[in-house]
């Protein structure tokens, strides 16, 4: 073998001398990584098949997680939505499943995000605007309405006030009389990326860690089939990072999360089956097929090796993805439809088990009922039309995306040495270190466009000039928030108060004790407690956290 | 040539997308402009008042939560009731074509949309005060 690969590079030395290979500053990933204009098997002559590769649904599952993959079970179909009232919503949900989607996704309005009532001053202009407004119980329950909770699964892009939330959803579902155990779906949860990436925080990092523990074992113990935390790459690429740092980033932080639920006195293989993770599929196609077959190797590696998960379910990076919406085009959106295509098709090559797909008319407007059609129709098209489904992880075996894959783990794990010398992920954020690497990288290809060395087609490249925009978009009904303002007016109006006040009561008593949190949010969510205020008594316990501004 | 221009970059509300904010930050700071952050989480209230004690040319505003409607004109009120109508309020962010116009028919400055070159940026602060540096 050795020998081979010794004439292997002979040739292939041989055979480069003749070929016109151009400027080789010019010939890289979108990230910045070099691409070599062939590769051979000498590219990844250190590599061992069965210890690197492996078979699908097999350690270290860089092949996949399931040894069907999806001859088995086809990725869920999840478009996130939100937009007005629960009402409005609640009507673009029944749209989506009639039409074949197989999983919700719900996208909050920013009161929501930050757990402030669609009524608080700091909301005003922003109910229901970027997201579904949800400020109580009731919003959950009409949100559902006519929606079985027993047979959806439902995923929650939801942080700071995640705790409530899904205290809303598992109320919400006990009043169609499913109860917790048989729930499916996932909250966000990631409150490490939003100190990073996404903004939407409530608390300090260090009583939101327990809030999460609280969670993961509330769930162990309540909502079995709940993924309790979304480890989330998307916002960190969207924020302006590269895929090495996305998925750097983005894997500490779930290792993180391991520590803490270890440190929290829970068994690994408790909780570890129910992280799952989101991540981002740009324009660069092979580097983020790459991307996704190696997080599957390093979270493997990591969970059996270093933290000695027994249990195999521990050791599978399961994930949802979203194409980048930082990557379309408010020029010519049409052409949106085309970008968000490859990049769901990098995907589902890459092994997702979950997929979003953005609508073109997301640069201007929260999408229409066409656009979201059409984006649906696409990861359709991938899954009955083109065949790529037939066989599993299809590039695996390509020198090229092999090699890749290996560099972006080799990438993922400098940077990890890095964030040890700073003393962990929690330390390396509050020193604004992987901010910092994610602004300057998101200038550094701004620049890039600017001086027209990367191309983007219609702003800086095939320009229409005087172009007009022809597609319709959504308007939200402006009187969203004065209907909202009413709803809880009368919710207020309603609900015994006294009860909400001793609920309220005992959840600050939680909060400054040990008890898990879950329990008494429950219960003020039962009594109908209105987001803010729940937040609110929580907030007058643990803090507020506010981030220094730098740029 | 007059002072350097003073440029204070804000992001009203509870948007959290600070991608845009803060690569516009750091070219206008890059093109020799003095550029203040105001960071997240922004009242209109706290942005008219920073504005003042910074004692800025230019605000600019970036808002991708759709709640422009509400957060433009209502820093461009408060500026004006603080008897700083003279400040130009620009911005940029997810905003439909006919908010914008909207928005311009208010005095609002100009409003960039995604994909916009920095550079176009610039070129509109310099052509604004052109005797600035």
């Amino acid at each position: 073998m050795a020998d081979d690969l010794k004439k292997i590079a002979q040739e292939r030395q041989k055979w480069q001398q003749g070929v016109e290979c151009g400027d080789s500053s010019r010939f890289q990933t979108l990230s910045g990584v070099p691409v070599d204009i062939l590769y051979t098997p000498v590219d990844i002559a250190d590599s061992d098949h069965l210890r690197d590769l492996g078979l699908p649904g097999q350690y270290p599952f860089t092949r996949g997680v399931r040894n069907n993959m999806y001859r088995g079970r086809q990725w869920t179909m999840r478009e996130f939505s939100g937009f007005g009232t629960a009402k409005d919503t609640n009507g673009r949900y029944k749209f989506l499943l009639a039409h074949g989607e197989t999983g919700l996704s719900v996208a909050f309005d920013f009161p929501t995000l930050y757990g402030r009532d669609s009524d608080e001053t700091i909301s005003r202009g922003e109910v229901g605007k970027c997201g579904v407004a949800i400020s109580s119980l009731a919003d959950m329950e009409t949100l559902f309405d006519g929606i079985p909770m027993e047979d959806v699964s439902t995923s929650m892009t939801i942080n700071g006030p995640a705790s409530v939330v899904w205290a809303f959803y598992i109320a919400a579902a006990e009043k169609q009389g499913v109860p917790s155990e048989k729930l499916r779906g996932t909250i966000q949860n990631d409150i490490l990326k939003e100190y990073i990436a996404q903004k939407s925080w409530l608390f300090p990092p260090e009583p939101s860690m327990r809030v999460i523990t609280d969670i993961m074992a509330y769930a162990a113990k309540h909502v079995p089939k709940w993924n309790t935390i979304s480890i989330s790459g998307y916002h960190i690429r969207e924020a302006g990072s590269t895929a090495a740092q996305e998925l750097a980033f983005t894997l500490k932080d779930g290792l993180t999360y391991v520590e803490a639920g270890i440190k929290a006195g829970l068994d690994v293989d408790t909780f570890a089956p129910r992280l799952s993770y989101f991540f981002n599929s740009h324009l660069d196609f092979f580097e983020e097929v790459a991307k996704f077959r190696a997080a599957r190797r390093i979270w493997a590696r990591e969970m059996k090796e270093t933290f000695k998960a027994k249990k195999s379910e521990s050791w599978l990076l399961r994930f949802h993805t979203q194409t980048a919406g930082c990557s379309l085009t408010a020029q010519q959106p049409e052409n949106n439809i085309v970008r968000t295509a490859f990049q769901a098709l990098a995907a589902v090559l890459g092994g997702t088990q979950s997929l979003h797909t953005n609508s073109m008319d997301e640069t201007w407007a929260l999408p229409t009922e066409k656009a979201v059609l059409i984006a649906l129709r696409t990861q359709q098209l991938i899954a009955e039309e083109t065949g790529v489904v037939n066989t599993i992880d299809p590039l695996g075996g390509s020198y090229f995306v092999e090699a890749l894959t290996n560099e972006l783990e080799k990438q993922a794990y400098d940077y990890f040495r890095k964030i040890d010398a700073l003393g962990g992920m929690v330390k390396a954020i509050e020193h604004g270190f992987p901010q910092r690497e994610i602004a300057d990288a998101a200038y550094r290809y701004q620049k890039l466009v600017e001086q027209g060395k990367r191309t983007v087609v219609g702003v800086n490249k095939h320009v229409l000039e005087g172009e007009k925009l022809e597609i319709p978009l959504l308007r939200i009904d402006p009187t969203v928030e004065q209907e909202q303002h009413q709803r809880l007016a009368d919710l207020r109006k309603q609900r015994d108060d006294a009860k909400v006040k001793k609920c309220l009561a005992d959840l600050k008593a939680a909060c400054a004790g040990k008890e898990n949190v879950m329990y008494p949010i429950l219960e003020a969510v039962r009594a109908y407690a209105t987001l803010g205020e729940i937040c609110g008594t929580m907030k007058e316990v643990f803090g507020s956290y506010e981030e220094p501004p730098m740029f | 040539m007059g002072k350097k221009l003073r440029v204070l970059v804000a992001k009203p509300g509870l948007d959290g997308h600070d991608r845009g904010a803060k690569v516009v930050a750091r070219a206008l700071r890059d093109a020799g402009f003095e550029v203040i952050y105001t960071g997240l989480h922004q009242t209109p209230e706290m942005i008219a008042e920073a504005a003042l004690q910074e004692d800025v040319d230019v605000v600019g505003l970036s808002v991708l939560s759709g709640a422009h409607m509400t957060l433009f004109p209502e820093t461009m009120r408060l500026l004006k009731e603080k008897g700083a109508a003279d400040i130009l309020v620009f911005g940029g962010g997810i905003i439909p074509r006919e908010d914008m116009e909207e928005l311009y028919k208010q005095g609002c400055g100009r409003l960039f949309g995604p994909g916009t070159p920095t550079a176009d940026i610039v070129t509109y602060l310099k052509e604004k005060f052109p005797d600035r540096i």
